[in-house]
């Protein structure tokens, strides 16, 4: 594959170029990777665009999706969430069982288990930022107390939801699932977050370099907390999806590994694993990829066996393509898109927050 | 690290009356012996010889992993595929052996040198292709996993002979007080000494110094590639080891070396080993796994539910690594305080570049 950025120079980096650059591989990786399946699926005197395949796509790309817009934001802040998996399980458990079959107890139910998963996200973020505790041990450790939990105290299905709950797993607009509108909506706030307000931008100062954002004014916790609760709210929605297909709780689907697929996404999707570069828009592309993989693989009905191998193999090979396009220097510049550019006028430096920016103008306004 | 001062290990200048407390060494042989005193509440005889080894022999194979384990964490890396590479190694000696006797030591090579090839490929993968290395391994986890049980059409086959599991079961009997010196203890010991050796070799210190800081380490003229890679291909070693001590220890399951990756890592961090590399010793990364193991066995004298496990464990690791680290911060020589990126916050198997 030919990389756009590998050309730019060390020493004036076109930011925005390469930016686009980044993601648009990954959307250009997504494109190639349809058409060949679409042409293996055809060769195979079958297509891979029938409503019915199509819809499949997209209801997997959906629970995928939950958890990779989540994980990006942690990811994109310096942390890691290896426990969206027992997250969504909890979830599930907690809204079937609160919910108990009756349709009026929809609301409470959603909000007991959101609020559930907000409070473990919470709890993520204090212990990675105020207990200083390596975020893989954190999320990982949080993931076996929940899971120790569940095993304790639900060992079947638990609860039941209601009917009408039940359609926000099997709606559908046309093509399009209820579930991955859902999905794509969050992912535009997430996107609209990170490039448009102070937040996004505090995660990504503080992903970069957690120290220049401290000395630059950023409270180097808030963003790091905030992701984490996000990451685990998402994973809140996920498990909700999850229990409206199942129409009950199922303590059981934190064993489908839907974090270390979710790192995949994020990483296949151009965001670098050590924070502060990448984007939603492109685990979006990374979560169509692997959904992409799942429906060919079921549609050329491969081995399930064989499938975990040629996904693992693709996901190696993906990111070792990536990893060579990141060789370049360049992209290490790409972290603020508009702070590279010389114009002060245009955009008083957005990235930090006000502070810093601020006597630029009062200089240029006064006299 | 400086090679001149062999007494103060890796540690900063002007730690030496503090270093065993300020390394995780000293806090996790506290905390093993506290476990110890509360299994030897629960149960006297624990210490009595027989119980004792058995709980080595249970012990061992843990003991491999974190030490392989060890190896890749401290250069910086991680090593997501031991669990799997673990069970893929036992359903293929049963299958290839298949109750045959004769067979027994050709596959028990073959399974040490597809454990290093294993590594190998990991290794390289990180290191010429830039993958960190959490999804390289996490890669080899899928691959390994899948291809195992494709080739074994979802369900192990076959049978371990009985030479096979005497490593893991059997040992040297009439040793007086201990009854039988189990061969594990015995394997698990030997490979402890050599890490220990490998460790205060000059590999050692290249391994320590590219985990601290890789770019330094190269321009101090440290192959950072082979050194890393050596580290992946000693954790396949030591995963083929311990999978010949699981194998002949409980027998061939599809589930076998099921979550072991996140519990030997667990092992390595309790024992105050940095994820993100140049810190720890190996004999902290061995209490650990001594101490997670003995905790283990503090649950089932508790009759604890099996299912709460889990609970106990992360609240352990968490409250392990907080203390670690809260004293970590306070005793940071300047120089990482300083830096924006010590190596304390990588959160990944990653090089830096």
């Amino acid at each position: 594959m030919n990389h756009p950025s590998l050309s730019p120079s060390p020493l004036a980096p076109r930011s925005l170029y390469s930016r686009l650059g980044t993601t648009g591989l990954v959307y250009v990786a997504l494109v190639v990777i349809l058409a060949v399946s679409a042409a293996l699926v055809s060769a195979q005197g079958a297509s891979l665009f029938t409503p019915a395949n199509t819809v499949d796509l997209l209801a997997r790309s959906s629970l995928l999706g939950f958890l990779a817009i989540g994980m990006t934001l942690v990811i994109l802040c310096r942390s890691l969430d290896l426990s969206v998996g027992y997250v969504a399980a909890l979830s599930t458990v907690v809204a079937a069982t609160v919910m108990a079959g009756e349709p009026e107890r929809m609301l409470l139910g959603v909000g007991a288990a959101l609020g559930v998963c907000a409070l473990v996200g919470l709890a993520n973020g204090i212990v990675v930022t105020k207990l200083r505790v390596n975020p893989f041990i954190a999320t990982l450790g949080m993931g076996l107390i929940i899971k120790g939990y569940l095993d304790t105290n639900f060992q079947g299905p638990a609860g039941e939801i209601p009917a009408a709950f039940q359609l926000f797993g099997y709606t559908r607009f046309g093509l399009l699932p209820l579930s991955a509108v859902v999905m794509l909506v969050l992912a535009a706030a997430a996107v609209w977050m990170l490039a448009r307000t102070r937040l996004g931008h505090h995660m990504y100062a503080v992903g970069g370099d957690a120290e220049v954002a401290r000395l630059s004014g950023v409270r180097v916790a808030a963003p790091v907390v905030t992701a984490h609760v996000l990451c685990s709210v998402l994973a809140g929605v996920a498990g909700l999806l999850l229990a409206a297909r199942f129409g009950t709780g199922n303590a059981l689907v934190y064993d489908n590994g839907y974090e270390l697929e979710a790192i995949a996404a994020v990483v296949l999707g151009g965001t670098y694993l050590l924070g502060g570069r990448g984007g939603v828009a492109g685990t979006i592309a990374g979560v169509f990829i692997l959904a992409t993989l799942d429906t060919v693989f079921n549609v050329l009905a491969v081995d399930p066996f064989v499938k975990d191998v040629l996904r693992g193999t693709i996901v190696i090979a993906a990111v070792a393509l990536y990893a060579r396009g990141q060789l370049s220097r360049a992209a290490v510049r790409v972290r603020f898109p508009s702070g590279g550019r010389p114009p002060p006028e245009e955009s008083p430096g957005p990235p930090d927050g006000g502070g810093p920016s601020a006597p630029e103008p009062a200089v240029g306004g006064t006299r | 690290m400086s090679t001149d001062r062999p007494t103060a290990k890796h540690a900063g200048p002007r730690r030496d009356p503090w270093s065993f407390l300020a390394g995780g060494t000293g806090t996790v042989a506290l905390l093993l012996v506290v476990i110890f005193a509360v299994i030897a509440t629960q149960n006297p005889s624990f210490f009595e010889g027989p119980p004792l080894m058995a709980f080595a022999r249970m012990a061992a194979p843990l003991v491999l992993l974190a030490i392989g384990q060890y190896f890749v964490i401290v250069s910086g890396e991680f090593d997501l595929s031991v669990g799997s590479l673990v069970g893929a190694q036992v359903v293929i000696a049963a299958r290839l052996i298949d109750g045959d006797e004769a067979r027994t030591l050709p596959v028990m090579g073959l399974m040490i040198v597809f454990g290093l090839a294993v590594g190998l490929v990991n290794g390289l993968v990180t290191t010429v292709l830039k993958v960190p290395s959490i999804i390289t391994t996490l890669g080899t986890m899928l691959i390994l996993f899948g291809a195992v049980r494709y080739w074994t059409g979802g369900a192990p086959t076959g049978a371990l002979s009985e030479s096979f599991r005497l490593p893991g079961r059997g040992g040297i009997e009439g040793v007086p007080y201990l009854g039988q010196l189990p061969y594990a203890l015995i394997i698990a010991a030997v490979a402890a000494v050599a890490a220990v050796w490998l460790m205060r070799s000059s590999y050692g210190r290249c391994l320590m110094a590219t985990g601290d800081n890789d770019v330094a380490a190269a321009f101090s003229g440290v192959r950072v590639w082979r050194v890393r890679t050596t580290a992946f291909v000693l954790s396949g070693f030591m995963a083929s080891v311990a999978a010949v001590l699981i194998g002949g220890f409980s027998g061939v399951t599809a589930q076998v070396g099921d979550g072991m990756e996140f519990t030997a890592i667990t092992a390595v961090v309790l024992g105050g080993v940095l994820l993100g590399g140049g810190r720890g010793t190996v004999v902290a990364a061995v209490l650990g796994a001594l101490a997670l193991e003995a905790l283990f066995t503090l649950f089932t004298q508790l009759y604890l539910p099996a299912t709460i496990q889990p609970t106990v464990q992360g609240l352990i690791i968490i409250a392990a690594v907080a203390y670690a680290s809260r004293r970590g911060d306070l005793r940071l020589p300047e120089r990482l305080r300083r830096r924006p990126g010590p190596p304390t916050e990588h959160p990944l198997g990653t090089s830096r570049r």
